[in-house]
């Protein structure tokens, strides 16, 4: 069976420094997948070059058999991969409603569209009660919900997330997470960038360390929760 | 003195509102790529000879107006939207990811080049060209004692139409909602399956198409065009682009009337030496400092303290 995404050998450089260094993983369908590790390790870099932002120095990319590598971005959305970039990066001077829908840009079935704010809103009860307010005005936590909901919008088969619990407070995190539990639950196939290394790999069936643009470490979720090096690294324990 | 008041300002609303068309294609550019492009003086001045070919060579001798008008009118946007996406493929595209000092300098050769190939090609452009009256008629009264010519109203009319239908596209149409996206965030736009380049197109397309409104009208307006008529007009535009917000729809509006109505003011009502049409540019240019200098993000502010 050949897996949603392939990420074989990946290089991606900036200017001449190498910023990821030949990295391979996969991501099964229905999976949840997690690459963890500190800042500069080359996580949002990867899935900036995976959405066709950034293209590759090297290696290749598969997502459901083809290869992607090199392909522009708004091509890729087409495919069925959505990114939730870090940062969130909502559309500030524009109203709730037209970010989802924007979410939804190359869909033209008007209805499902419909049916499907209406699930955004859904899950996230509070973008329902101010879907007319501009993005700029919401917290971050509210931001983050609505760049959540707006990659679903475009029914990924994939959906990436970059740092979904960046900057926010532990209870927003914490309902963040129950979010991505909640979608991996239906079904979702997700592959999760996170410094909370620790609710990332509960949730996720496997995981990947990145050090320095490098795979250090590859094991299942609960696995890489148990490893000494990971312990030590990334989860604060001596 | 009040006739004198009103008639000055029904005059500077007609100049007003051929800025504010013009300066609608700046904000435009500028709101999506971050670029002045100095050649969209060139783009007005192209639309009005391709309204002026089509009276010279296409139309036959007394043709109606109303087909006349029209058919000037698409003439003028197809040859300035022509230009403009030809412009902005061969000589913007390339320099998309290049310092922002290259296209500046790019813009401003293009601005040479147009002028020049127009003088130089075009059957006798090397002279101010006559542009027909077709508008005739007695003025019309609009109270207070002052009247207006009916190719003023025209043109103020046409001008409106063409600003809401522009506000219409960008508020409501699935492309509108593109560019706005691309304007706010380029990256998060292309994640959106969104295609930049057509977008980009697109605002130069729709700045070049009432461009050639304004070309048009000036020709109705002043009744002569030449190869020249975009420089000081498309300073003029930008002048209004950056007084109501450069990157603001709703600025280039209110920044193009604002301009039109202070120069014919500061030319009726500035009293000496320093009167008279003479100064006219200089009390534009003037009032382009003082916004610089006191109000940067220009009336309507271009909105940038909310990307939290």
């Amino acid at each position: 069976m050949t897996a949603m995404l392939e990420v074989d050998d990946l290089r991606v450089a900036y200017g001449t420094i190498l910023a990821v260094k030949g990295i391979s993983f996969r991501v099964e369908q229905g999976q949840v997948v997690t690459l963890i590790g500190g800042n500069g390790a080359g996580k949002t870099t990867t899935l900036r070059t995976l959405s066709g932002l950034l293209k590759p120095a090297g290696g290749q990319i598969r997502f459901k058999g083809r290869r992607i590598d090199g392909t522009p971005a708004h091509k890729i959305v087409e495919l069925g991969l959505a990114h939730s970039p870090e940062g969130r990066h909502i559309f500030p001077r524009m109203t709730i409603e037209e970010n989802l829908l924007l979410g939804a840009y190359l869909r033209r079935d008007g209805a499902g569209v419909g049916r499907d704010i209406q699930r955004a809103y859904d899950l996230f009860p509070v973008l329902g009660e101010r879907r007319k307010q501009a993005a700029g005005t919401l917290s971050g936590g509210e931001q983050q919900m609505l760049a959540m909901g707006r990659a679903l919008m475009s029914q990924p088969e994939l959906l990436m997330l970059d740092e979904p619990s960046m900057g926010l407070s532990p209870i927003m995190m914490q309902k963040i997470m129950e979010t991505v539990a909640e979608l991996k639950a239906a079904g979702t196939t997700i592959l999760l960038v996170e410094q909370n290394a620790q609710a990332a790999l509960t949730l996720a069936d496997r995981g990947y360390v990145l050090e320095t643009g490098r795979i250090v470490l590859e094991d299942h979720g609960q696995a890489l929760l148990g490893n000494d090096q990971v312990r030590k690294a990334y989860l604060g324990e001596d | 003195m009040l006739t004198q008041f009103v008639q000055q300002l029904a005059n500077g609303v007609v100049l007003g509102a051929m800025y504010a068309l013009i300066a609608l294609g700046y904000t435009m550019v500028y709101g999506i790529i971050q670029l002045i492009n100095f050649a969209h003086g060139e783009i007005f001045m192209i639309g009005a000879f391709g309204a002026f070919t089509v009276y010279r060579y296409i139309l036959p001798d007394g043709t109606s107006l109303w087909i006349a008008l029209p058919l000037m009118l698409l003439g003028g946007m197809i040859a300035a939207v022509a230009v403009a996406v030809a412009m902005e493929r061969f000589a913007y595209r390339p320099l998309r990811n290049a310092p922002r000092l290259a296209p500046l300098i790019t813009a401003i050769g293009v601005s040479i080049a147009l002028q020049e190939a127009v003088r130089l090609y075009y059957p006798d452009a090397r002279s101010k060209l006559a542009f027909p009256q077709l508008i005739t008629g007695s003025p019309i009264p609009i109270g207070f004692g002052a009247s207006v010519d009916r190719a003023s109203v025209v043109v103020v009319l046409v001008s409106v139409i063409c600003m809401v239908a522009l506000t219409l596209f960008v508020r409501r149409s699935r492309m509108g909602r593109a560019m706005q996206a691309t304007a706010q965030d380029p990256d998060t736009a292309r994640l959106m399956g969104i295609n930049i380049d057509r977008v980009i197109v697109m605002s130069f397309l729709l700045g070049a198409a009432l461009a050639a409104v304004a070309g048009m009208a000036q020709g109705l307006y002043l009744g002569q065009i030449d190869f020249r008529m975009g420089f000081i007009a498309g300073l003029k535009a930008f002048t209004a682009a950056v007084l109501g917000g450069i990157g603001n729809i709703q600025g280039a509006v209110v920044g193009g009337f604002a301009l039109g109505i202070v120069e014919v003011m500061a030319v009726q009502y500035i009293p000496g030496q320093f009167g008279g049409g003479a100064w006219k540019d200089v009390w534009a240019f003037a009032l382009l400092i003082l916004v610089l200098v006191f109000r940067p993000q220009g009336l309507l502010g271009e909105r940038v303290a909310d990307r939290a």
